[in-house]
């Protein structure tokens, strides 16, 4: 896929070049280059503390990074947190789900999704609300919508969370470890919404330990291996005939159990 | 032992309408006070935590001073110090709700601090995720989270306060306290009347702490 060059090929909505990244001594990433075509689903695997968070979370600018470059959307992002205005830009088009769910425990459900639309976007609260409620009963948390997060499964709570993102309309959407603070049984529930998102054509980057979902919705997998992209390819390739010594211990450890 | 001593409830009851005369004046230093100094410790407590040395340091300086010298202290310097630099004297009512604007704002700092440090970080990342800017990503997500966790130190510190005015006797701001001394050296109840200005503080303090946890009750809907 990062060898196509043909014209044809549609632009990509996210481009890395040269990307590292360093936390003190630490290099974290390394000469990361990545390309992601709108449409594409892409997930990224690897073991804890090999950098794939931190991907993700330079492209909306979570974390900043000290050498390469990043485009999203044409906005480009550089070194040391250099972005000013294409920041703002990518974080309004780039939506995220993170881990921990992160949905603000002070408001409703209904205001969570709503809230950004309206300050952002300057949508009309009524505009919002019905975008909200649209999207709420899409992950099926409709009957939810008074409630305050608190009061929520971690399913429910992240469902919402992905409703959150949803309603900024954003062109590419990022998830970080979604279902790994999630009790088994919700699990399904989170991966179901986000298969749908993934069959309705939205782009996606997906840092996640669920293999089997991986090998469902991916177009492509990338395994990251102490910050460097040390396999990629699609899912069938990378999760079943894995070339490299890394990726195949690694994934010895996670399929076994 | 001769215990001839009487309490005299006739005596501490007789004294109570001269003794309200001073709670107006300890209720607006008090609160006078505390809407300033609430509104300094916002400002400095934010400073406080600036990623900017020359907006952090004169916080810390701030608070520094003002938490680590006596209220008393402050109030006799405001009172007395400044109109010598002035060149004219200060109110004492003006002096005693600027003491109590200072020392409780250097105090609430650092509660604003602690509050807005506590909110995970989290938040602020879903928030400018979202596109929120910096100021939208505080104003809606994290002030109102962390103006929540602050309420029972703001209690806290509001009692402190209130308690504090007592103090203010000593410039002449006619007080509860100053209000019990003027009415004891006409009558040497003592006993009688000190109880009374205790009460009165008692009444004051008991219904802040009442309407805090009404107030902190509704705020927890939710969390």
């Amino acid at each position: 896929m990062n060898q196509d060059k043909s014209p044809s090929a549609a632009d990509p909505i996210v481009c890395l070049e040269k990307v590292n990244k360093f936390f003190g001594d630490l290099h974290v990433l390394k000469d990361i280059d990545l390309k992601v075509s709108p449409g594409e689903v892409v997930v990224i695997v690897g073991a804890s503390g090999s950098g794939k968070s931190t991907l993700i979370r330079c492209i909306n600018g979570l974390e900043e990074f000290q050498q390469g470059h990043i485009e999203v959307d044409g906005n480009e992002l550089l070194p040391h947190g250099k972005a000013g205005q294409a920041l703002q830009k990518i974080r309004t088009e780039v939506g995220m789900v993170f881990q921990q769910f992160n949905l603000f425990p002070h408001l409703s459900v209904l205001d969570n999704v709503s809230l950004a639309p309206m300050k952002v976007r300057g949508w009309s609260r009524a505009d919002a609300i019905e975008t909200a409620e649209r999207l709420l009963e899409r992950v099926g948390i409709s009957d939810q919508a008074a409630k305050h997060p608190g009061q929520l499964s971690g399913g429910q709570q992240q469902r919402v969370a992905l409703a959150r993102a949803l309603a900024m309309e954003p062109r590419l959407m990022l998830f970080d470890e979604p279902t790994s603070a999630l009790d088994p049984e919700m699990i399904g529930e989170v991966l179901d919404a986000m298969r749908e998102l993934a069959r309705e054509g939205m782009t996606m980057m997906i840092v996640t330990h669920e293999m089997g979902f991986a090998r469902e919705v991916a177009d492509r997998v990338i395994f990251i291996h102490q910050g460097e992209i040390a396999e990629e390819g699609p899912p069938e390739e990378v999760l079943d005939r894995p070339r490299n010594k890394p990726t195949q211990q690694f994934l010895s450890r996670v399929l076994k159990h | 032992m001769d215990v001839t001593f009487q309490f005299d409830w006739q005596a501490a009851f007789a004294s109570i309408p001269f003794l309200l005369e001073g709670i107006p004046y300890t209720l607006l230093i008090s609160f006078g006070g505390l809407a300033i100094g609430f509104l300094i410790g916002i400002l400095f407590g934010l400073l406080r935590i600036s990623p900017f040395a020359w907006l952090r340091i004169p916080a810390v300086a701030y608070i520094e001073i003002f938490r680590g010298t006596p209220v008393l202290v402050q109030v006799l310097f405001i009172f007395y110090g400044l109109p010598q630099l002035l060149g004219g004297p200060i109110n004492a009512l003006v002096a005693g709700i600027a003491a109590i604007a200072v020392n409780s704002g250097a105090y609430i700092s650092e509660i604003v601090r602690g509050g807005v440090q506590s909110i995970e970080r989290g938040q602020r990342e879903a928030g400018l995720s979202l596109g929120l800017s910096r100021r939208q990503t505080f104003r809606y997500i994290i002030w109102p989270q962390a103006l929540r966790r602050m309420i029972p130190a703001l209690g806290n510190q509001g009692i402190i306060s209130i308690k504090d005015t007592s103090l203010f006797s000593v410039i002449g701001v006619g007080e509860l306290v100053r209000q019990g001394q003027v009415y004891i050296a006409t009558t040497f109840n003592a006993l009688e009347v000190y109880l009374m200005v205790a009460l009165l503080y008692l009444a004051i303090t008991l219904s802040l702490s009442f309407a805090l946890r009404q107030l902190e009750r509704r705020g927890l809907v939710g969390q």
